[in-house]
């Protein structure tokens, strides 16, 4: 924490920045790519709007049917669900990674396709989804966020290394860079991906399981920086199986089963009576015997949301009561 | 002594195979750094193979055989993908189908139709006999995924290690995938020519797989790779001239030597410094030297 080089480093290079885009712009011609990936200022108010859309896969499998989610400014919003219910094509369908069959997904009123272009999507994926052991050092997975900022060669220009040392310094890993990302303790490589987002500066900034394989301390940390980026104009949205996490950082919450059956704020929404018709069994489900959930009040004026199974799955609390480590 | 040592230097066709065979090797081993972090070995194997029918048309209809055996290997992927994304059958099984089938049509084509191409040049190749136009094929092939890699070599390594993020930042995917595709099919074909369709698949995952072990960062692992393939290429197409035997069974058995004694003494991926580390875990510090 001593030095602080970025703010110098780029206050000296603002001479040459317009020169540097220039270059950058010849070269981007010479490459035959457009002149696109400028980083836009922050519009007044950033909406995310999915309005009825239908995601089928080329096998047939309707994943999500219908689907409207809209949220109206800077919110953390938490989509709750059980397994295949369609988080994660809700989240593909926000990122671009399939076409709706119907309805349309809109960010700021621009396409996803738009917004991928100005370098809104960001993505922190889930820790069994990265390979570890990819050669790769923490400095190179950060700096990967400014790649949608990089002329065609991918050449970082100094604005680039300082966006990633202060991504790195945001989550407090800055001493880590050039470690190979596996040899990271679950809340560092965590942190690291975090970095990638804020150095990309995303706008909308989707977050899977955030805190899978992450200590209560690292939890803290990123619900902290979380509601920095909140303040800072972001839309934050999290897919996660931790519901007794849900009330502390998420000022929003959409249930999804198939499609996005209640979405609202945090108080009207994650309610048990919600909850149970986001994570009962339907009756087919019941039919071909798969497990349910049910809710039961513990004791001590919480509500445990317990599987089939006996395994508890959640603990709903009540509002303004302390959460047990 | 010096002088016996130099004596492949001598003749032509030696010193063509030799610098064709590094060349081919140099490029294999840049592109199997991808095909071992994408775990495309088998995906790579089967290009490899389906090359075989593409160089059998070329023939008969006369075109650079280079060109045929490329769009050979691409349908061949085409089809790959186009069963696994279509239908309920896997990967492994789409690749075992497709490749076999036209590995299968390559062997009927060549012998309906009797050419200059000798099955067992394509099998097993045979670098020493290169016709100078072949030789200037190869070196066009290597130029290309030079450059292709030279562009796009970086987004290929996002793509690689995050499709997600890749795609999140408005990345073409799909471009990138057919573009490694296509490098690795003209590797393929280049390869197949140094040491033939069997074996060219050990050219692109052996020197991927051994700089794997040694570093833990990508630029290290390509220029590990790239040193080791062509190094390794060349001195087996020196060596086989002393040991007369199979140009490319000597360049495979050399890069696979090298892998087994860095798979054993790696300083930190190797099999002994995992042994070292379980030992230190399992006793506490202090109780060994």
């Amino acid at each position: 924490m001593t030095e602080r080089p970025t703010i110098s480093a780029a206050a000296a290079a603002a001479p040459f920045r317009f020169q540097r885009s220039t270059i950058r712009e010849m070269g981007e011609k010479l490459l035959g790519q457009s002149a696109r990936r400028r980083s836009a200022t922050i519009p007044t108010r950033l909406d995310l709007r999915a309005s009825n859309v239908t995601v089928a896969y080329p096998n047939g499998h309707v994943a999500l049917r219908d689907a409207s989610l809209t949220l109206d400014g800077p919110t953390i919003c938490g989509l709750l669900g059980v397994n295949g219910a369609g988080k994660s094509t809700l989240f593909k369908a926000i990122m671009g990674m399939v076409r709706p069959a119907a309805g349309e997904v809109r960010l700021g009123g621009h396409t996803v396709a738009e917004a991928q272009r100005l370098n809104w999507v960001a993505y922190v994926p889930q820790n069994e989804e990265v390979d570890w052991s990819f050669p790769v050092s923490v400095r190179d997975v950060v700096m990967m966020g400014r790649y949608g900022y990089m002329n065609g060669l991918r050449i970082p220009s100094a604005a680039d290394r300082a966006a990633v040392e202060q991504g790195l310094r945001r989550v407090g890993m800055q001493g880590f860079v050039d470690r190979q990302i596996g040899q990271l303790s679950g809340g560092q490589k965590k942190r690291v991906f975090l970095a990638r987002a804020l150095a990309q500066d995303g706008r909308v900034i989707l977050l899977d399981e955030p805190f899978g394989g992450v200590d209560v301390t690292t939890q803290e940390q990123i619900m902290a920086l979380l509601r920095e980026l909140r303040a800072e104009g972001r839309i934050i949205l999290v897919s996660t199986h931790d519901l007794a996490s849900v009330p502390e950082f998420c000022d929003q919450v959409a249930l999804v089963k198939g499609t996005v059956i209640a979405a609202g704020p945090t108080e009207t929404v994650f309610t048990p009576t919600q909850i149970a018709r986001a994570f009962g069994a339907s009756a087919a489900q019941q039919a071909a015997g798969q497990a349910s959930v049910s809710l039961r009040p513990d004791g001590d004026g919480t509500t445990l949301v317990v599987a089939a199974d006996g395994r508890v799955l959640g603990r709903l609390e009540p509002q303004g009561m302390p959460r047990q480590p | 002594m010096i002088e016996e040592l130099l004596l492949p230097f001598d003749y032509e066709y030696m010193r063509n195979a030799m610098l064709i065979s590094g060349v081919i090797g140099a490029v294999c081993g840049l592109l199997s750094c991808f095909v071992a972090l994408k775990g495309w070995s088998l995906l790579g194997d089967a290009l490899s193979h389906a090359v075989v029918p593409g160089v059998a048309l070329a023939w008969i209809l006369g075109l650079p055989f280079a060109l045929g055996a490329f769009a050979s290997g691409m349908l061949a992927a085409w089809f790959m993908g186009f069963i696994r994304r279509n239908s309920r059958i896997r990967e492994d099984a789409a690749i075992g189908i497709v490749f076999t089938a036209f590995f299968g049509a390559g062997l009927v084509l060549l012998t309906l139709f009797p050419s200059n191409i000798r099955l067992r040049t394509i099998v097993f190749g045979n670098v020493l006999g290169i016709a100078p136009g072949d030789a200037v094929q190869m070196l066009i092939v290597a130029a290309g995924v030079l450059l292709v890699m030279a562009l796009r070599g970086r987004d290929l390594v996002l793509w690689a290690f995050d499709p997600t993020h890749a795609r999140a930042i408005g990345l073409d995917t799909r471009l990138l995938q057919t573009l490694l595709l296509g490098c690795v099919a003209a590797v393929a074909v280049a390869a197949m020519v140094a040491v033939g369709a069997v074996l060219v698949i050990a050219m692109l995952v052996a020197p991927g797989a051994t700089a794997y072990l040694l570093t833990d960062r990508f630029g290290r692992m390509m220029a590990g790779a790239t040193a080791l393939g062509g190094g390794s290429a060349f001195i087996g197409a020196y060596l086989s001239y002393f040991l007369d035997g199979s140009t490319g069974g000597v360049i495979v058995c050399l890069q696979a030597l090298i892998f087994v004694i860095v798979l054993v003494f790696a300083p930190q991926h190797g099999l002994l410094a995992a042994r070292r580390a379980r030992q230190r875990a399992s006793h506490p510090a202090g109780s060994i030297a």
